[in-house]
């Protein structure tokens, strides 16, 4: 890092870039390695040591205490005292030290606000200020822009070029291209924990993409072209919100056929989680229709749609897809306990969960010291298996698979996909959501693309991954010239501030 | 705590049968050892507190950690009876010149204290000579144990009411307003309703439990529609049944006409529990309805799509969401079972042989001995049963001890109250700590994670 430079840190989900920065303020230990400042290495035990250093950061969720004013905020864990130990608040100082701040970097804060009632960029400022009365050198953001509207994030670029101009060095991690381009001096993407390039913001999009998204190992599926049949999912015009009321799928219309597989690809959090719980139930829709089979099943109890024939494995598989304390026989029944042969009336028959629980293990290949071992002692992806095994083991029209090899080894994510195909080969529905590209690309026989909480283009599996990672940054190749605007993502509907990253905090 | 402590896997199979659930009650320790699995590393559950604290007791409550916490309880219950007894505590004045005073006499009143506690919860070894040899009948060998009983049967209810409800996830603090409302509507169905013998006594039970099941549907439903907090609810709920009962005993017809002090009519025969051994003997049925209770409970629990639904809902209530069972509608379901195990016990309470009459005490403390009972049986049907037996005992031979030693009944309050401390503080220490801990590995990954 320069002083006066903004770097700008690129790389997709999980790639390490906020580990990384949270290794630079001291909040991991790094394993191996060393940090060098001004040329010494500096060894930091935790964030206090980070700010005496004169490296500060900004959260991708804020740390700041709602019910105090700014003010207050901005002294917390500084606390400046008037008039011994027992002494008062020094409220006043606090006060001047914001306005002298925001007033040397342009930065409007009113110090006497209170946070909960302050929109989402200013709290963000809030943090910047806070971080900038420690006199830092070195800022980190991460993630600045995720929860920002576009306007909002023009803000933030300007803020940063005048901190830029003010001479304080700038880490910028993001994974939006469009933003990196608009500002970065220096661009280090990467990929799986690694370095995997360095570049300019000249450099094209395409080549930035081709480094974000590109893997060196290609898992590839063996299966034969696809035999579509009759439309088996019908989504129109789907409307639904995230958690915040914030709009996350905004007009999707979609068609899986039977005998097919669909893959939606997309960077996590363009409305593909919002879209999935909507089709299950689990999600109130605003506005569209979701028909399988012809029939609407919009309104539908989550239980009702199961029972419809639909298969679902969630994508957190421990939050939604397993009860960690239950044993691998009653999860493998989770959704059926009350089906026959396991469950008659109110009475469970527990030899019936057993005896299927044996099979299901040899069918689907969980390695497990027994059927009655808690599903949460069992590895990632033989938790995996069993949520796969509990959703193919009944007849089914519809399979939805999201994010179906998350944190699952080689060995079981082939397992996995091949019994994806073979569902498909018997005519099943089938939809896989996946935030790697490559599994898309394996897996899917039609590609569908979510871009801010829309389809913005259905491609075949055969389209060049690269163009494929340019629809993910939400540039459609005929737009491709137009959508060059510097600063900001590049929203080429405009009139939709669907958010970029909603709900996806703690999933990723 | 910065180790990855032992988490209990809780696979929790309850009991099959009855019969086995003797042995596998007694043969807690192995079991609790055999479920206790590691924990995942890093697999990024939100552990509440409360569940963090059930976990932590599964894992610390086994038999011996029980007998411990009895032993050390009954310790600090000795230095009470010596301090609190001014003869004895006068001759610790001069300890140093004749120190074997002190000892002498307080040796002498603790063990005779506990022999009368023992004496009056199991068995009275004066009382069998004396029907060895005819001075009393077999009824006085049978009193403790009849009284024990007496005592045990509505905390069985009180306690698998709020067992059940933790096993749900949630937790019930209103098992004694919900047995208060049972106590009340069992107690006005023995008075108003002209009834046959039998059919009155049926009746009269199952107005208590529908009194229970009216009071916990009401915080279930708040829940369940509102998102509103149980624990706030049930505790508001209970001074409402707390003040409803002591005005509804002082209304016409309600309170009894030849008293001018709170007390209600009393109970027609027809509706009163059968005694079991005999009218010197207070055990009535409402044991065996325990015993039952407890069966039905575990079944639920173990055996029933409704159980499975419940104990889903209560470890990850996502995972039974995403699964297609819908939570609110458990969530209501709970508090109403729950509601009706209290109401039960509260109808024990005056339609068996405690009191026949509605006064301003009459549920005593059932409700809030049933969350330590519950607690105490680590939330398992049958746990709570021994447990409930333990306080029954504890009450029954702390009346003796009050009688014969002087030593205030408050004292087996104390007794309760130290057990359950020593029994659940490391559990909750240990809670603690681990969602400190839990808590800053969450702000750690939620700050990696990033997109």
């Amino acid at each position: 890092m320069e002083p006066g430079e903004i770097h700008a840190l690129l790389g997709e989900n999980g790639a390490g870039k906020s580990t990384l920065m949270n290794v630079l303020y001291g909040l991991y230990q790094p394993d191996e390695g060393e940090i060098l400042v001004d040329g010494r290495p500096l060894k930091l035990k935790g964030p206090s040591d980070a700010i005496a250093a004169g490296i500060g950061m900004v959260h991708q969720h804020f740390m700041l205490v709602p019910v105090f004013t700014v003010a207050e905020n901005i002294m917390l864990g500084a606390e400046q005292v008037r008039g011994g130990i027992a002494g008062l608040l020094d409220r006043r100082r606090a006060r001047r030290e914001v306005a002298e701040v925001s007033e040397r970097y342009n930065l409007r804060v009113d110090p006497d606000a209170v946070i909960e009632d302050l929109p989402v960029g200013i709290q963000q400022r809030v943090e910047i200020v806070k971080a900038l009365t420690r006199d830092v050198d070195l800022l980190i953001l991460d993630e600045p822009t995720a929860v920002l509207t576009p306007q909002e994030t023009e803000e933030l670029l300007a803020v940063m070029r005048s901190l830029k101009a003010a001479g304080k060095s700038i880490v910028f991690i993001t994974h939006k291209l469009g933003e990196v381009k608009a500002i970065a001096d220096r661009i280090t993407v990467i990929r799986r924990g690694r370095t995997v390039g360095t570049a300019s913001p000249e450099a094209s999009r395409d080549e930035l993409a081709a480094l974000m998204v590109g893997r060196s190992v290609r898992l590839t599926v063996d299966k034969t072209p696809a035999k579509p049949g009759r439309p088996v999912l019908e989504v129109a015009g789907l409307v639904v919100d995230d958690d915040r009321q914030v709009r996350a799928v905004d007009g999707v219309d979609l068609t899986v056929h039977a005998g097919e597989v669909l893959g939606v690809a997309g960077v996590q959090g363009n409305g593909q989680t919002e879209l999935i719980e909507a089709i299950m139930g689990l999600r109130p829709l605003l506005a569209g229709t979701v028909t399988l089979d012809g029939q609407p099943v919009h309104g539908w109890s989550t239980k009702k749609v199961l029972r419809a024939g639909v298969g679902y494995v969630p994508e957190d598989r421990s939050v939604d897809g397993l009860v960690k304390e239950f044993s691998v026989a009653e999860n493998l029944v989770l959704d059926i306990y009350d089906q026959p042969p396991f469950g008659a009336g109110l009475a469970l028959k527990p030899d019936e969960i057993a005896r299927s629980a044996k099979e299901r293990i040899e069918q689907f290949d969980v390695r497990t010291s027994s059927a009655e071992a808690p599903v949460g002692t069992l590895s990632g992806g033989n938790q995996q298996k069993v949520i796969v095994a509990r959703e193919l083991s009944r007849p089914l029209k519809l399979f939805i698979a999201a994010q179906p090899t998350r944190g699952v080894d080689v060995g079981s994510i082939e397992f996995i996909h091949s019994r994806v195909v073979r569902e498909r080969d018997i005519g099943t529905a089938v939809m896989v959501v996946s935030s790697e590209l490559d599994e898309v690309i394996g897996l899917a026989d039609r590609i569908a693309v979510m871009y801010r909480g829309r389809i913005i283009g259905v491609v075949g599996p055969d389209t060049p991954r690269e163009e494929i990672g340019l629809l993910m940054a939400g540039i459609t190749p005929d737009a491709t010239g137009a959508s060059g605007t510097p600063g900001g993502a590049p929203a080429p509907d405009g009139a939709a501030p669907a958010p970029e990253v909603p709900g996806s905090e703690d999933k990723a | 705590m910065t180790n990855p402590d032992p988490q209990p896997g809780s696979p929790d199979k309850e009991p099959a049968t009855e019969a086995q659930a003797a042995q596998t009650a007694l043969g807690n320790t192995e079991r609790a050892e055999t479920a206790t699995t590691p924990k995942q590393p890093g697999d990024g559950g939100r552990p509440s507190l409360g569940r963090l604290f059930l976990d932590n007791l599964w894992a610390a409550n086994t038999f011996t950690v029980t007998l411990l916490s009895l032993v050390l309880a009954m310790i600090v219950g000795a230095v009470l009876i010596i301090v609190s007894d001014p003869d004895v505590l006068a001759t610790y004045s001069y300890i140093t010149a004749r120190p074997s005073d002190a000892i002498n006499s307080s040796w002498t009143l603790v063990s005779e204290a506990y022999a009368n506690l023992f004496k009056g919860a199991v068995f009275d070894p004066e009382a069998f000579s004396g029907w060895l040899n005819g001075s009393n009948g077999w009824e006085a060998v049978l009193a403790p144990i009849s009284e024990t009983l007496t005592y045990t049967a509505p905390l069985v209810f009180t306690g698998l009411s709020v067992a059940l409800a933790f096993r749900g996830g949630l937790f019930n603090i209103g098992a004694q307003g919900q047995a208060t409302i049972g106590v009340i509507l069992a107690a006005l169905a023995g008075f108003l309703l002209p009834l046959p013998p039998g059919l009155h006594l049926l009746v009269a039970v199952l107005a208590g439990a529908l009194g229970g099941a009216i009071w916990g549907f009401i915080p279930g439903i708040l829940k369940a529609k509102a998102g509103a907090h149980e624990v706030i609810n049930t505790i508001m709920l209970n001074y409402i049944a707390t003040y409803f009962l002591t005005w509804l005993i002082v209304q016409n017809g309600i309170q009894d006409p030849n008293r001018t002090d709170a007390i209600s009519r009393p109970v027609d025969a027809s509706a009163q529990l059968p005694r079991l051994l005999g009218d010197n003997l207070r055990v009535h049925a409402g044991i065996l309805l325990a015993v039952l209770a407890t069966w039905a409970v575990a079944w639920l629990l173990n055996r029933s799509t409704l159980g499975f639904e419940l104990r889903a809902v209560g470890a990850n209530p996502d995972a039974a969401r995403t699964a297609g069972i819908s939570v609110t509608r458990t969530y209501v379901l709970i508090m109403v079972f729950a509601g009706i195990l209290a109401g039960l016990g509260g109808s024990n309470m005056v339609l068996g042989s405690t009191a026949s009459a509605l006064t301003p005490l009459v549920v005593a403390q059932i409700g809030f001995d049933g969350i330590l009972v519950a607690l105490l049986g680590r939330v398992k049907p049958w746990g709570v049963a021994l447990a409930a037996l333990l306080f029954g005992a504890l009450q029954a031979g702390g009346n003796r001890m009050q009688s014969y030693s002087g030593i205030s009944l408050e004292l087996v309050t104390v007794l309760q109250a130290l057990i359950v401390i020593f029994i659940a503080a490391p559990a909750l220490v240990k809670a603690i700590f681990q969602l400190r801990a839990a808590r800053a590995a969450r702000l750690q990954t939620s700050l990696a994670k990033g997109w």
